[in-house]
């Protein structure tokens, strides 16, 4: 019981996960600002936006509904960080697992988008509407093909587990190559979970303001931020345990390795962001169904006929 | 989804300037648009009537921020014509050369804002810091990175000296390299392509029927260029080609800009190898005689017209402006409709809209009865006395320029 709240509250829960959320921030914005010939923030920077949000006050539009507007913030945060239990960090075992957990994880996953589009409609607000329709739009068009590359590997590993899928991988790391498809489907799709260019429809800027967040200001905001925060982070993690079979059989050196790989994962996270222009919505959906769906779908039949062979 | 009514401004982070666009939207799609101009009215016309000629060079330097010297040179060409000066040939060489360094800071602005509006801030970053090249040239040439103040009646105020020539020409070949690669850009990456080809239509007939000019004409297939067609400055005698693309939509429009970029650099160096000696400025007398002129001149976002009238004293009886924005934002509310909301945003910012040069008038709402109404001059003066009077100021003995010169 006492190891559990440990757990959840310090490592590698809320406290880990917010710190290493605001270094990952940092990192994407300074390597998305190095590409862009830019020189970008100082290492503080996320830590100074995130202490001067939470000292501002907190507004909230009279036609909203106030208790959802806010209770939404704190689903997500809880969402997100609940997530971190059952991936694997330091090494390939993660601190709970059961057969399925990737079921739970990816379930747990999709709760903060359902929470931008809440919070969006909640505010009552023209441009939060609009941006958190997008939200929805946009979350039935990347989950299916993330959720499918995400399958291919764990049949060739014959576990519904992320824990079994890692520890099988780190045995056998030739064959992770062949789940290379697959990754690259899992990266693009989450940047639509991500909300980032290319697929920053919700919160376009320049077209519906800040989206979903438009109303939101104040400790509402930073913990919205600070959720998107760990989403990135734990995506990293959950993409790394899968297909980058790079584990360690020391804590140290395994938790040096969980660090590389998911600053890697944000590094190409970072790129794909610098390298594209927003698409439209309708764009989007029908470049996932048709490209990206495909690709995660022969990434299901490369694995299947693989293990086959095997057999 | 219902059909929903959504305000684009006057404040928008999408717009750079207050301008107000009411959309109605079903679902994505835009089936109505209407464009109100009016929330910049500075009164630049009425302040140039009560100062003289040479502070007004001033006053209409400081239309825009961006084509200062499109402006400020229309302007004293009228002033010049009604004089009947002759300016000298090198004066008119330096206008062209500045001119053109104008064009191309403010196409690569443009460049950046397009892909900023699309959400690719990449080529934002990267068009903005190729237009500090530019921006130094000027600053260095002239003084001032914005409000170059170059222009002066009768001339110039500052020479290009050999050495500056030989950085403007050393500056021009970086940006040559630099913009053969925006234009590979522009014709290759995928999601650029995709937001801007289709996107914001005007075939060449509605351009002519809504009277588009500069970069929207041109990339419908216009060939109209006043640099060509009205030879102004120098460019009677430099040789250039008039860019049009057939695609009229964005993606032309941001070809038509990006080869304009390349004929800009041939026009500068052209200039600077072919500028003759002699002075750079003519006497022309204080007072202007009574006479009008009308001046055109092409600007990067289209022609620029300006009205002069003199009445012999040493202040003009009447400016009259007509921005390019003017021109084209007619054809605005046209392109946005069948289109997406999320097109709004580039559709606008393709005709390089620069409002607050544009505005000539105030639009008066009353929110209580909920009409409409436009003020003249007489009628702003009685409802700002009558204003002051309840406030216990009198100033009906104010007098009024305009009653005095009728």
């Amino acid at each position: 019981m006492g190891w559990s709240i440990f757990y959840l509250l310090v490592f590698p829960g809320l406290i880990f996960l917010g710190a290493y959320g605001l270094v990952v921030e940092f990192a994407d914005r300074k390597i998305y600002a190095r590409l862009q010939n830019r020189k970008g923030p100082p290492w503080f920077q996320p830590f100074a936006d995130f202490v001067k949000l939470v000292s501002k006050e907190t507004i909230i539009p009279r036609e909203a509904d106030r208790r959802m507007f806010k209770a939404l913030p704190v689903f997500a945060l809880a969402a997100v960080s609940t997530v971190i239990l059952y991936t694997p960090i330091w090494s390939t075992g993660a601190l709970f697992s059961f057969e399925g957990d990737m079921i739970v994880i990816l379930y747990l996953l999709t709760i903060p988008t359902l929470t931008f589009f809440l919070g969006g409609w909640h505010s009552s607000s023209l441009f939060s509407t609009l941006g958190s329709v997008r939200a929805l739009t946009q979350l039935f068009a990347y989950e299916v093909p993330l959720f499918m590359a995400l399958l291919g590997p764990a049949i060739l590993a014959g576990s519904w587990s992320v824990s079994g899928v890692a520890a099988y991988y780190a045995a056998n790391p030739a064959m992770a190559l062949v789940n290379i498809p697959g990754f690259a489907a899992a990266l693009i799709a989450t940047q639509g979970k991500l909300e980032r260019v290319p697929f920053d429809i919700p919160d376009a800027e320049t077209e519906i303001v800040a989206g979903p967040f438009t109303e939101y200001g104040g400790r509402l905001l930073a913990l919205f931020r600070m959720s998107l925060d760990i989403e990135m982070v734990v995506v990293a993690a959950l993409l790394s345990a899968v297909f980058i079979p790079l584990f360690s059989g020391s804590a140290l050196l395994g938790m040096l390795f969980f660090v590389a790989k998911t600053l890697f994962v944000v590094f190409l996270l970072a790129a794909m962001r610098a390298a594209m222009a927003r698409l439209r919505i309708e764009q989007m959906v029908s470049f996932c169904w048709k490209f990206l769906t495909p690709l995660a779908l022969a990434q299901v039949l490369i694995d299947v006929l693989l293990k086959g062979l095997i057999k | 989804m219902a059909k929903v009514v959504i305000p684009i401004g006057p404040q928008h982070p999408a717009l750079k300037e207050p301008e107000n666009f009411i959309l109605s939207l079903d679902g994505e799609r835009v089936v109505g648009a209407t464009v109100n101009l009016g929330y910049n009215h500075r009164g630049i016309e009425k302040a140039c009537e009560q100062r003289t000629f040479l502070q007004d060079i001033y006053i209409i330097e400081r239309i825009c921020g961006i084509c200062s010297h499109s402006h400020s040179t229309a302007f004293t060409q009228a002033v010049e014509e009604i004089a009947g000066t002759q300016v000298p040939k090198r004066a008119l060489y330096i206008r062209a050369i500045v001119g053109e360094l104008e064009r191309i800071h403010s196409h690569l602005l443009w460049l950046g804002v397009a892909g900023h509006e699309v959400g690719f801030d990449t080529l934002f970053m990267y068009s903005w810091r190729d237009r500090e090249l530019v921006l130094e040239l000027l600053q260095d040439i002239t003084g001032n990175r914005v409000n170059y103040g170059i222009n002066t009646l009768g001339g110039v105020r500052r020479d290009i000296s050999p050495e500056d020539a030989e950085r403007i020409k050393k500056t021009m070949d970086v940006l040559e390299e630099r913009t053969k690669y925006y234009i590979k850009l522009a014709t290759e990456e995928t999601t650029l392509i995709e937001r801007f080809s289709g996107v914001g239509r005007l075939s060449k007939e509605d351009a002519f029927k809504y009277g588009a000019t500069g970069p929207v004409a041109r990339a419908a297939g216009i060939s109209k260029d006043v640099r060509r067609d009205d030879p102004y400055a120098a460019y009677g005698e430099i040789p250039f080609d008039v860019i049009t693309d057939e695609h009229a939509d964005v993606f032309g429009r941001t070809v038509v800009r990006v080869k304009e970029l390349l004929e800009s650099y041939k026009i500068i160096r052209f200039a600077l190898d072919n500028m003759p000696d002699g002075p750079i400025s003519a006497r022309v007398p204080r007072k202007i005689p009574t006479g009008e002129a009308v001046s055109r001149y092409e600007a990067p976002r289209g022609e620029d017209i300006h009205y002069v009238k003199a009445n012999g004293t040493d202040m003009p009886e009447r400016v009259k402006v007509r921005a390019p924005t003017m021109a084209n934002a007619a054809s605005v509310a046209h392109m946005l409709q069948g289109g997406y909301l999320a097109d709004v945003p580039i559709v606008i910012a393709a005709i390089d809209p620069c409002f607050s040069c544009t505005d000539r008038t105030i639009r008066v709402k009353d929110l209580r009865r909920g009409d409409e109404s436009v003020m003249d001059w007489n009628g702003l003066r009685e409802y700002s006395i009558g204003w002051y009077r309840q406030r216990g100021v009198d100033c009906s003995a104010i007098k009024d320029f305009r009653k005095e010169d009728i």
